[in-house]
């Protein structure tokens, strides 16, 4: 019996660490063969380490405007994306609840926002320039633009598969708007809303790069252009490379909360 | 005059909004007349799909009718509401809410005038019927489905309604709770007093339980049959009932009304959307 527990936590070791691993080593072979052979601009994983070092080992470290740890980089891009992400909760959670309760709010708004939906990041920022005439709220309002729709989406789909029963229940008690809001409609519609604030944050923080690379703010996205513009690549991958990690962890963090949520 | 009346009511679907059946408008009820008494047990008995959960969602105002008049107390049903309690067939809980907060929210919006105190007394009152106390904080999908209907019921007898709708209650659940249910539900409409008006597709239920049984005919366009009284004391046990004169009487009578409904219903034009024949009505030729 203890061997086979041990054998299956080693099973398990190998799906969840080594199986990871392998496909971790695969992409640094094909990188390192790629900038060896028809790439040659492309920094090998050697050269970018070295390069990136400081930034990695002294991620909170405060050199000059332009040249700080990638953490710190990240904190910066994290906190304009809770801006513009809350802002578009803000916005989107009522916008979808609006388009899920009545019909003629739907009929009428919906088809505007599927035209608003697919405009990029890229030509939104201009408008926000225009309209604050400051790249900060700019890039916020760019963040908030784009990120809301699946939360608009998701929050309406949840209004809108309500069971029939929980309402009948509500008709027959007659609970009043805020109790049928508050009691029924958005516990109901939770598991679903929440959906869409995950999808949401993913979208914010794609959008982060965008932003920052357009308004020149520090941030990963900010540090990402620059370093480009100083033809230092290495910390072009350093970039990527942390964007990507931070993505993934804010995805697991949200799927973490939903799931919470769902059995509740 | 009746507590809940329908003279001549009507209803019928657009074929469209119901997916998967054949366009046009199928006619569900016709020409429906019917009297509930005051303190009266009723149960209406009919075959599964010819419109028994149609003509409760009537009752309790959850849909209109096409023609004809409702009325409760004398005046018009328009909408839905807590004199008219309803216990769905599927329980209706709010999974989100506890045992507790599921009575709770029913009792709090039925008796706003009373204090909080007397209001949560009033809602462990009625989860203790149900014999649910030690399961007062748990959710309902963690309860089995005779514990979630008990539930359900005492949500609906914790409003204190004039008229008590029981869908279907027993439905869902499986042979062995169902009885046990059903006897549980005997003693907790005779201890209320109350008028009820019970939906069922089983006749021996609606005998064990009820003061009167309609048969609702075979779909489509279905009509209700005559009353049928049921004359047995309460309180009724079930083994003995078998070897009851008035119980073989009224089973018989009920059935044999059902089945020849049934035929005729298969002798007019047969359409797509005849009734399903199921349970324990399902005939034996």
């Amino acid at each position: 019996m203890t061997t086979l527990t041990i054998k299956r936590s080693l099973t398990g070791a190998v799906d969840t660490v080594l199986f990871p691993l392998l496909g971790i080593g695969c992409v640094i072979a094909l990188w390192t063969l790629a900038s060896a052979t028809f790439a040659p601009t492309l920094p090998n994983p050697i050269k970018t380490w070295e390069a990136s070092r400081l930034y990695v080992l002294e991620p909170f470290e405060k050199r000059g405007e332009l040249d700080q740890g990638i953490l710190r980089f990240t904190w910066y891009s994290l906190v304009r994306v809770a801006k513009g992400y809350t802002l578009g909760l803000l916005v989107g959670t009522p916008l979808g609840l609006m388009l899920g309760i009545s019909k003629a709010f739907s009929r009428s708004f919906d088809p505007m926002i599927q035209v608003l939906r697919p405009v990029s990041p890229l030509a939104w920022l201009p408008l926000g320039l225009v309209l604050f005439q400051k790249p900060e709220p700019a890039g916020l309002f760019t963040i908030a633009m784009c990120s809301m729709w699946p939360t608009v989406l998701n929050t309406a789909l949840g209004v809108k598969s309500i069971p029939q029963d929980y309402i009948n229940v509500a008709r027959v008690l007659r609970l009043s708007r805020t109790k049928m809001l508050f009691k029924v409609m958005l516990p109901s519609a939770l598991p679903y809303m929440f959906t869409g604030f995950r999808l949401s944050l993913g979208i914010a923080w794609l959008v982060i790069v965008a932003s920052e690379m357009l308004t020149g703010a520090p941030g990963v996205g900010g540090f990402l252009w620059q370093e480009y513009n100083s033809l230092i690549y290495e910390h072009l991958i350093l970039c990527i490379i942390t964007i990507g990690v931070v993505g993934f962890l804010l995805d697991r963090l949200m799927s973490m909360i939903e799931s919470r949520l769902r059995m509740a | 005059m009746a507590l809940l009346e329908l003279k001549a009511v009507c209803k019928s679907y657009d074929g469209e909004a119901r997916p998967g059946r054949f366009a046009g408008r199928s006619d569900v009820l016709r020409n429906i007349d019917l009297a509930v008494e005051a303190g009266e047990f009723l149960a209406i008995v009919g075959y599964s799909g010819a419109g028994k959960s149609t003509l409760m969602s009537l009752m309790a105002g959850l849909i209109p009718a096409d023609s004809g008049s409702m009325t409760f107390d004398g005046r018009p049903i328009r909408e839905p509401g807590p004199e008219r309690g309803v216990v769905f067939q599927n329980y209706s809980l709010l999974p989100w809410l506890t045992v507790f907060e599921n009575v709770y929210l029913a009792v709090d919006q039925v008796f706003t005038d009373w204090p909080r105190a007397k209001k949560r007394a009033h809602t462990e009152q009625q989860i203790a019927l149900v014999n649910l106390t030690p399961a007062r904080d748990k959710r309902p999908a963690q309860l089995s489905g005779g514990m979630r209907q008990r539930v359900a019921l005492a949500r609906g007898l914790a409003m204190d309604p004039a008229v008590l709708l029981l869908d279907e209650p027993l439905g869902a659940l499986d042979a062995l709770t169902r009885a046990v249910l059903q006897d549980e539900l005997a003693r907790l409409c005779q201890a209320s007093g109350k008028t009820i008006v019970l939906v069922t597709n089983d006749v021996d239920e609606a005998i064990l339980l009820a003061d009167r049984i309609i048969p609702l005919g075979a779909g489509p366009a279905a009509t209700l049959g005559p009353s049928f009284a049921v004359e047995i004391a309460r309180p009724r046990d079930r083994k003995a009932l078998n070897r009851d004169q008035a119980w073989k009487r009224v089973r018989a009578q009920v059935i044999d009304y059902l089945l020849s409904s049934a035929k005729a219903s298969r002798n007019r034009a047969p359409k797509p959307n005849a009734p399903a024949l199921q349970g324990t009505l399902e005939p034996a030729e």
